[in-house]
């Protein structure tokens, strides 16, 4: 081989962390590419289903709250409030459960190939915002249909959210999908924890009936979830402008600093983030004799 | 130059007993124990020049599936160090990475990409890849429809196609039927002959005497020969009397010359 350059001697698959995937983007796209493939193999619908599903659990929440709980009636453009949130929350959910299940369903490659293993969590983060992207543009079409006109605060705030939420679903992906190797009991309680996350957001609720039955610490620690947060920042990113009503610092609409609050929430995912990665590179030499 | 260094490696694994509590309090309550060590290798240091080709034997058990392991860096030793030049990749547990879903064709760009090659590389080595696994007609049809001998050859087919510098082949070679195995043979000896690197595991002494010049015999996690792979095949499966190592001395010279045939002037296009 005319290698001008002789390699160094170096321990075998040092893992490159989530750095090194960036650098295998190719790899990572067919992953994706194959993960998609793989949920939609043979049914009638394909990538219709990513309609069908928050199709349907937005009908549901809209009948019962909005219109057996009459939610309608005190939020303003109700459904568009509704789907905001939604949008973020099923992300969210859909992405820890995957990637919760990401390394033990491809126990084949992690035990026989080297590859850096956190591809499996990313592909499954990245897999979930694909399947986001038709939730989104129903959620437009629904803003824009009820008034929405786009605005630097509404975009800025939509970027940060989704940018919380990228962030923080892949961190916890990363750590997820490790304790799932060790103790598969985890996989169980993901489930419970899918069950609740939408309930701790201001998803289906106003952020204000918080504030008036919780006490001030009680507040803070619900608004300091940094999913509240993103979850706020969509709603004031679709829903707001769409009520046509101008947005005012201090509004009790939203919580106070929800800004700052938003960029806190995103520096805490990168910590986070951070603090995943170190933990998977550290325990991934685990993997293949664990599985 | 040395191609691999493995420098006092020992590995162990934890076997566990008891996964939940209910059977975790039963071997408590028995005063059974809930794990158990294992030693897969024990201070186990080779080193392998480059362009070598290696056997790795052993009986079952014996820990050389952990060494290819280790080498291709899927695992890390618990103590001591390998190290590796340049890229590694291998013909381990072949099919491993193809997904039953998808098409032959798609499976390749996939298994292509896992083990390392680019988009180009692989666009480059399409054509050769579907040749070499002899599934033209069903380069578009689902995996999972394929016959197990065309899911083997389409696996190994990618394997051999890639391009590291250090090359591990874990049993791989009883894919397919004779053809097939020859043609792979021939691959393999072309990898050889291009200065790669090759450490092969297989229970077929013929093909490892045919292919290796050195081997290594390791014996319950220990290193316990290194050296002419004819002397380690012999120390592997002791010939049963002296007419039985006449005959084996008398192959071994036919092969020999006929490898010495073949490499000067009937194969040209040997590198």
């Amino acid at each position: 081989m005319a290698t001008d350059v002789v390699p160094p001697l170096v321990a075998p698959g040092r893992g490159g962390g989530l750095i090194e995937v960036a650098r295998r983007r190719y790899l990572l796209r067919l992953v994706v590419r194959r993960e998609l493939r793989r949920r939609y193999q043979g049914s009638l619908l394909g990538l219709g289903w990513s309609y069908v599903r928050p199709a349907v659990n937005f009908c549901v929440y809209y009948f019962v709250v909005g219109i057996f709980l009459r939610m309608t009636k005190t939020v303003p453009a109700f459904p568009v409030y509704l789907f905001s949130g939604m949008v973020l929350v099923n992300f969210f959910t859909e992405t820890l459960i995957t990637s919760t299940w990401s390394v033990i369903g491809n126990r084949a490659l992690v035990q026989k190939v080297y590859l850096p293993r956190e591809v499996f969590p990313t592909a499954s983060m990245l897999v979930s915002l694909v399947q986001m992207v038709p939730a989104l543009v129903i959620l437009l079409v629904g803003a824009v249909l009820a008034g929405w006109s786009p605005s630097t605060l509404a975009l800025g705030s939509a970027a940060l959210g989704l940018a919380i939420v990228v962030v923080l679903a892949l961190a916890l992906g990363l750590l997820f999908s490790t304790l799932n190797v060790f103790f598969r009991d985890f996989g169980q309680v993901v489930d419970i924890l899918a069950l609740v996350i939408p309930w701790t957001t201001p998803m289906i609720y106003r952020w204000t009936a918080v504030k008036a039955s919780a006490s001030a610490l009680g507040l803070q620690i619900y608004l300091a979830n940094p999913l509240t947060v993103a979850v706020s920042l969509f709603q004031r990113a679709f829903w707001w402008p769409a009520t046509g009503r101008p947005f005012r610092p201090g509004d009790q609409r939203f919580p106070d600093h929800l800004t700052t609050r938003g960029l806190v929430a995103l520096a805490a995912a990168v910590l986070l983030l951070i603090i995943g990665q170190a933990v998977f590179r550290r325990v991934q030499w685990r993997f293949a004799q664990e599985l | 130059m040395e191609a691999v260094v493995v420098e006092s490696v020992s590995k162990r694994f934890t076997l566990r007993h008891a996964h939940s509590i209910k059977e975790m309090t039963v071997r408590a309550a028995r005063r059974q124990s809930l794990a158990e060590r294992f030693t897969a290798l024990d201070d186990v240091s080779f080193t392998i020049e480059q362009g070598d080709a290696v056997a790795l034997m052993g009986l079952n058990g014996s820990g050389k599936s952990t060494l290819l392991k280790l080498i291709s860096g899927v695992m890390r030793p618990d103590s001591g160090s390998v190290r590796v030049r340049g890229t590694v990749a291998g013909l381990i547990e072949v099919g491993a990475g193809l997904h039953p879903d998808l098409t032959g064709r798609e499976n390749i760009y996939l298994n292509a990409a896992i083990l390392g090659m680019s988009r180009r590389g692989t666009e480059r080595a399409f054509d050769s890849i579907v040749d070499f696994a002899e599934i033209e007609r069903f380069l578009d049809t689902q995996v999972k429809f394929y016959s197990s001998g065309m899911f083997m050859r389409l696996g190994f087919s990618i394997a051999v196609h890639t391009d590291p510098d250090v090359f591990l082949i874990d049993e791989a070679l009883a894919v397919g039927d004779a053809p097939f195995q020859k043609k792979c043979l021939a691959r393999i000896r072309e990898h050889h002959a291009a200065g790669r690197t090759l450490v092969i595991v297989a229970h077929d002494t013929g093909t490892l005497e045919r292919l290796c010049g050195r081997g290594l015999v390791l014996r319950q996690g220990r290193l316990v020969f290194d050296g002419n792979i004819y002397d380690a095949v012999d120390l592997m499966v002791p010939p049963a009397d002296d007419q039985e190592r006449a005959r084996r001395e008398r192959a071994r010279r036919e092969a020999r010359s006929d490898e010495a045939v073949r490499t000067g002037g009937a194969n040209p296009t040997a590198r």
